[in-house]
């Protein structure tokens, strides 16, 4: 065990530095913009992660903290001249403060399971809603986004930049993920998860557990929101608070691995992977979505623990394979 | 160490518990019995916080804790296990004991030394790594012991900790409870096996219908004429005394 252990660290710092490489090794802006869209993919889904997958708490809203965050970051700037690197900590303050809201109301009247999904998609409709109908957000027009590629604005020349960017948020969520799976408080949501009323009766304080998660969750969340503003320079309502979004979260969390620290990153590479490849060869209009969505039912249906669990597996037969 | 005093509990038009008061002393092990849908489990959970009682207080090292939530109760020195077994099931019974031993440490390593140090002290050390959906019944019970002990509680409630173990796998588990005991934690327990219940308990109280019948050192209650009515109908204890002089 400890040999695999150590193993595992080599191969992440392995990871590590080709990721840092790679916009030296491929010249292609192409496939770096694909691979940045991987990343970014993978940060949001890790928020919802750590809230779903962790703590067992499926929404169907995860995307209404990175709208918040994308309005925040973009409204600070445009209304008040705060640059959008202080601002990413403004919209930090809003995913969290959104998920302390959504996480209040859902939690403290005990909204589990389908409900919860459900009021966290009501959640983000909702607010799609008033960001269309209220000034300051641009409404329907939107929001457009001054391009001044610098540090302080968090917008670059190349695409490397925002690989570059997307790669340290993406650490970061993996670091994150990878305290959850060595603290108590990890401990205690992964119980949440397991069983709640079990988790209380072992002293776990679930509702606080709970807030602390949706709050780390919304934080993400709103990192992300402004990363999106800052590379696309425009937003508007169905981008920040639109459901395709909230299903991409899930979707590559639960594709890798729910509850695992890299399912969410192996989850994103892959479903963008068959995403650009059915795309790129198949020529027939909405062909490549059915493959798309084939090779999705495979892999949720035949693996119900995610490519992660496939690969845990194949893992412990090894392991057990070196003792025997 | 706690004393409950007229409690009660309606499930719609159903008086599950009806006043019942009862004291569990500091050190001892008290147990808790009666005919099935007694109130046993009810009572439990009220005290425990799992449940608000209609009426009645519960004081734990005399302070109130009615009404208060399970996790601050567990806090307080006092958890449950549950009748039905609730297995973090997707965890090994090494991270399961862990999520108990956490309730007294935020520090890792010490937690997973104290869940290995209780996994042994309940004969648990061999399924450790077992994923705790693949354990067997008497797998499960014991981990729920473990998992509460592992709070280090001074008051222990058992929910039927022995109900499906075959004889020799509830000989081991009375011993358990009597070491459990002798490190001084106090056990109040609900038990069926009445073998168990007269070897383990210093005192015996006895639930029927919501309503507290009887109590007494359990050879008291073996020949109270209530209880024997309570657990075999009505005329019972009559019969019996009739067919005891009878034999005799
Ligand atoms: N949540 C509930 N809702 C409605 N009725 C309930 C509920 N919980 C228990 N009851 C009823 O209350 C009564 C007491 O149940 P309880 O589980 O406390 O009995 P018990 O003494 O633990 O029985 P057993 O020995 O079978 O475990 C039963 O009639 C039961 O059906
Ligand atoms: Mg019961």
């Amino acid at each position: 065990m400890k040999s695999l252990k150590s193993r595992n660290g080599l191969l992440c710092l392995a990871g590590l530095v080709l990721a840092l490489l790679i916009p030296q090794i491929i010249d292609n802006n192409f496939y770096i913009d694909v691979l940045t869209l991987v990343l970014f993919s993978a940060f949001l889904g890790q928020s919802w992660n750590i809230l779903g997958g962790y703590a067992g708490q499926f929404s169907f809203g995860g995307v209404v903290f990175f709208g918040t965050g994308a309005y925040a970051s973009s409204i600070l700037f445009r209304s008040f001249g705060i640059d959008p690197w202080i601002g990413i900590f403004g919209a930090i303050a809003a995913g969290a403060a959104m998920g302390a809201f959504i996480g209040f109301i859902s939690f403290r009247y005990g909204l589990k399971g389908s409900y919860f999904a459900l009021i966290t998609l009501a959640f983000a409709e909702f607010f799609r809603i008033i960001a269309n109908s209220v000034e300051f957000t641009g409404g329907g027009v939107g929001i457009f986004i001054d391009y001044n590629p610098s540090l302080t604005q968090l917008q670059f020349d190349n695409p490397a930049g925002y690989y570059y960017l997307a790669l340290l948020m993406t650490v970061i969520s993996l670091l994150i993920a990878w305290w959850l799976e060595r603290s108590r408080f990890g401990a205690s949501l992964v119980a949440i998860r397991e069983n709640e009323e079990a988790a209380e009766a072992l002293g776990v304080n679930a509702f606080r557990c709970k807030m602390y998660a949706i709050c780390i969750a919304g934080a993400m969340g709103g990192a992300a929101g402004t990363f999106y503003t800052q590379k696309f320079l425009y937003l508007d309502p169905p981008i920040a608070y639109g459901i395709g979004t909230s299903v991409e979260m899930l979707l590559v969390t639960i594709v890798g691995g729910l509850g695992t620290i890299f399912g969410p990153l192996v989850g994103a590479f892959v479903l963008h992977s068959i995403n650009e490849v059915a795309r790129h060869y198949l020529e027939a209009p909405g062909l490549s979505m059915i493959v798309y969505g084939l090779i999705l039912i495979g892999i949720v249906g035949f693996l119900p623990n995610g490519l992660i669990g496939l690969f845990r597996r194949r893992q412990k037969k090894m392991a057990g394979g070196d003792d025997a | 160490m706690l004393e409950i005093t007229g409690l009660s509990k309606s499930f719609g038009g159903l008086a599950a518990v009806s006043n019942v008061g009862l004291t569990v002393e500091e050190g001892k092990i008290i147990s808790l019995i009666g005919p099935n849908g007694a109130g046993k489990t009810t009572l439990f959970a009220m005290v425990a916080g799992f449940l608000k009682p209609d009426s009645g207080t519960v004081m734990f090292e005399d302070q109130n804790i009615t009404g208060m939530k399970p996790h601050r109760i567990c806090e307080l020195g006092m958890v449950r296990t549950f009748q039905v077994t609730q297995p973090f099931a997707k965890l090994t019974t090494l991270e399961n004991i862990m999520v108990g031993a956490y309730c007294r440490t935020s520090n890792r390593e010490l937690a997973e030394a104290n869940a290995r140090r209780i996994a042994k002290q309940v004969g648990m050390k061999a399924s450790l790594d077992q994923a705790a959906d693949s354990l067997t019944v008497a797998g499960r019970k014991r981990l729920e012991l473990a998992r509460a002990l592992a709070t280090q509680p001074r008051l222990l409630l058992l929910d039927e900790v022995m109900a499906g173990l075959n004889p020799i796998e509830i000989d081991e588990i009375v011993d358990v409870i009597k070491k459990i005991r002798d490190t001084g934690v106090t056990v109040f327990l609900i038990e069926h096996v009445m073998k168990a219940v007269m070897n383990l308990s210093d005192y015996a109280y006895v639930l029927n219908d919501g309503v507290r019948i009887a109590d007494g050192t359990p050879t008291e209650i073996a020949n109270n004429p209530d209880v024997i009515e309570a657990y075999l109908g009505h005329g019972a204890a009559e019969r019996m005394r009739v067919e005891g002089s009878a034999n005799a």
